[in-house]
């Protein structure tokens, strides 16, 4: 018994042998590549959710009529910074529609007028821990931390992380102490924390 | 732990609690827990576990008859110059490195061990035992100065910190110079609604601020000085029972002056 038992194992030890020539380069590579198009393509687009601003606000026609980024993004007399302009604002030239473009007959018609603030989709939200001073940043260019949307006709597609809801373009804390290591700003938790 | 180890800022921020004043009203309790967004209690009988960042005591001279007096004491956190709570945090989720003394808590990266709140001796340290849930309309009316705590974390009092980020704020709108506040610049909610004015808050580095001279007067004194932690908060009674108290009868030589344990 023991003896049929044995040979019968050293069968299967042989047919072992024989299957070494399955594994190889190819499908080494086979799996390399789909392993690469999962991580690089396919997660991220099952990650983020892509959204587009409300209106199509075009910043390029604004700064064409000789507008600044503090004419609508500007401080409060306290310091803070007021962000985005509220229909107040956009109301000085846009009660009525003035021009030609269908974007501002759906700002116009859906919000404004119906006195409805834009539920604008914000690239650079951060969470709720997190103290930012504009007033503190204000020597350095806009575009080094916002998107460069000052030369954009549509605004860039918002990418949305399913899981946290944050945004995929807002700033990551490693690029502010990044900055704040460069420039010997003190990188004390509380510095931007609360 | 070394007794040096006391990190030196150019601004103190310090508070200046004069016990003579305080009628133990609560009112910088209530003021702290609407700007800090600490939610009400279910059950606030059990004291083991509410959270008040400033928490006012009642203190007594053990007298009874014609001779008893009483003295309350609000107690935030003390920011202490050489803090226990610091070197044992494992994740680095406080720590004193920010100009003006004030020691950070990171409510995100705390891991909920509570090391720090054994290390304290003030018991200024409060942990989350449950998430906060506030009465329906309440939400609305939050603060967005702090940022909201889930259970599991510690947290305590910050100097309402983000007050004095908005004072440098409106330093640099004004053309003021942000690392040199005004005195009255920054307020803490608690000094801001003080009643009787028992509570000054300002930088004990500088002449100029009113806290300069108090903090040094011959009845200030800090909480168990003996243990070299070199707190930020002072305290002054003209009585001299509550000044022994404050080191817990621990023969001082004179108050407020640092003792070394014998």
């Amino acid at each position: 018994m023991d003896q049929k038992l044995q040979e019968l194992w050293g069968e299967v030890m042989e047919e072992k042998k024989q299957c070494k020539g399955c594994g190889g380069a190819l499908p080494f590579l086979i799996g390399f590549v789909a392993a690469v198009i999962a991580g690089w393509v396919l997660f991220p687009n099952l990650l983020y959710s892509k959204k587009v601003q409300p209106v199509r606000f075009s910043h390029k026609i604004h700064q064409e009529q000789g507008m600044e980024c503090d004419s609508c993004h500007a401080f409060r007399d306290d310091g803070s910074y007021a962000g985005l302009p509220k229909n107040e604002k956009c109301q000085e030239c846009h009660a009525d529609v003035v021009g030609s473009d269908p974007a501002e007959k759906v700002y116009v018609e859906q919000y404004g007028q119906k006195g409805k603030e834009v539920p604008w989709l914000i690239y650079q939200k951060q969470p709720d821990n997190v103290f930012f001073s504009h007033n503190a940043h204000k020597e350095i260019e806009c575009g080094k931390c916002h998107l460069d949307v000052g030369k954009t006709d549509t605004p860039p597609v918002y990418y949305e992380n399913r899981l946290s809801g944050y945004s995929k373009q807002t700033m990551k804390m490693w690029q502010c102490e990044r900055c704040h290591a460069e420039k010997a700003v003190s990188n004390a938790c509380h510095v931007c924390h609360k | 732990m070394s007794h040096g180890a006391t990190k030196e800022f150019k601004v103190t921020w310090g508070m200046v609690i004069d016990l003579d004043k305080c009628t133990g009203c609560g009112a910088c309790m209530t003021a702290c827990q609407v700007e800090n967004n600490i939610a009400p209690m279910v059950d606030a009988s059990n004291k083991l576990r509410t959270l008040s960042w400033v928490l006012v005591f009642e203190l007594n001279n053990g007298k009874s008859g014609a001779e008893a007096e009483v003295a309350y004491l609000p107690r935030p956190c003390m920011q202490c110059g050489n803090p226990a709570c610091v070197p044992v945090c494992p994740v680095v989720a406080t720590e004193k490195n920010e100009e003006g003394g004030i020691v950070s808590q990171i409510y995100p990266r705390c891991i909920g061990c509570r090391y720090c709140m054994a290390a304290c001796p003030y018991h200024a340290r409060y942990f989350n035992w449950e998430d906060p849930i506030f009465p329906k309309g309440m939400e609305k009316a939050l603060s967005p100065s702090t940022s909201a705590r889930p259970r599991g974390v510690v947290e305590k009092c910050n100097f309402c910190h983000t007050r004095f980020m908005q004072a440098k704020e409106k330093a640099r709108q004004e053309g003021g110079k942000p690392n040199e506040l005004a005195d009255g610049a920054y307020m803490p909610a608690c000094a801001e609604i003080c009643p009787t004015g028992a509570i000054s808050f300002g930088d004990v580095k500088n002449k100029e601020h009113k806290v300069f001279d108090l903090a040094q007067g011959k009845d200030a004194f800090r909480l168990l000085e003996k243990l070299g932690l070199n707190p930020q908060v002072y305290y002054v009674s003209k009585r001299e029972w509550v000044r022994k108290l404050g080191d817990n009868y621990a023969a001082t030589g004179k108050p407020g002056a640092a003792k070394k344990h014998s």
